[in-house]
């Protein structure tokens, strides 16, 4: 990339905040924040199996940060995100081999996938709670 | 349009970067594992959702368990990695940043990769 302040100034090609946002365009960047969290949420699942392999102190003591309001919060967005960037990656696969790409039927899904994502999450939690 | 490659080029079918389409597959073939990966981890945690130490433990010590949560962290993280690699990409202009960000996603997915096995085989080996 070249610095020179000539470069600088050239006018740049309209960005994000100049379209209508679209489903599918929300669902497309919904995609990469999801997948960015859950890159950091990976830490989580590796600090629980630590302290796994720790003993019991120090897994009773992580399990009750997890267990705390703020954990679980925290731990429902993962699901969320997790679900989400799921669903979206199943559709990606779909695109990949060439199939769901007609207009209407891709908005369709692109509104559908937020609603199934919490449905799902929803439905996974109270699994969760009744397997208790 | 006349075309420029030469045969080599043609047979390699590697493109101005050098690595062809491996990126993108690879990203693909860690996507196609990571669904049922992903859905047997959901299950996992649900079933040991409020269990106690010992529980967790013998679960995890489990083969079957423990080569699946394994299979599930290294394909999610060779995906990830992936991923945030392109995030960098599109986002850092900066060369010297760009290397350094993308040297540190791998740092970063290394060391995650490398506890969590490691808690893994102690929690299967050694208890």
């Amino acid at each position: 990339m070249s610095k020179d302040a000539k470069t600088r100034a050239r006018p740049i090609s309209p960005h994000l905040q100049i379209y209508k946002p679209i489903p599918t365009m929300v669902m497309s960047i919904t995609h990469r924040i999801t997948g960015g969290a859950l890159y950091f949420g990976m830490l989580l699942v590796a600090w629980w199996l630590i302290a796994a392999a720790s003993g019991p102190d120090y897994f009773d003591w992580v399990n009750g940060i997890y267990g705390s309001f703020l954990g679980r919060l925290i731990l429902f967005g993962f699901t969320f995100a997790l679900i989400h960037h799921l669903l979206g990656g199943i559709k990606h696969l779909f695109w990949d081999m060439g199939h769901g790409f007609d207009k209407d039927f891709a908005t369709r899904v692109a509104r559908m996938q937020p609603i199934a994502s919490a449905v799902l999450t929803l439905a996974v939690w109270i699994i969760g709670y009744m397997a208790r | 349009m006349t075309d420029m490659r030469t045969p080599l080029g043609k047979v390699r079918g590697l493109g101005s970067a050098k690595d062809g389409t491996e990126h993108f597959w690879r990203q693909r073939v860690t996507a196609v594992a990571n669904v049922p990966l992903t859905i047997f981890f959901i299950g996992l945690i649900i079933a040991l959702n409020g269990a106690s130490y010992d529980e967790v433990q013998a679960a995890l010590s489990n083969p079957f368990v423990a080569l699946l949560t394994m299979g599930a962290i290294l394909s999610a993280l060779y995906h990830m990695k992936l991923g945030m690699q392109v995030i960098i990409e599109d986002y850092i202009h900066d060369d010297a940043w760009k290397f350094l960000l993308v040297m540190l996603n791998t740092f970063f997915v290394a060391s995650v990769g490398l506890l969590s096995v490691f808690a893994l085989l102690k929690l299967a080996f050694a208890g």
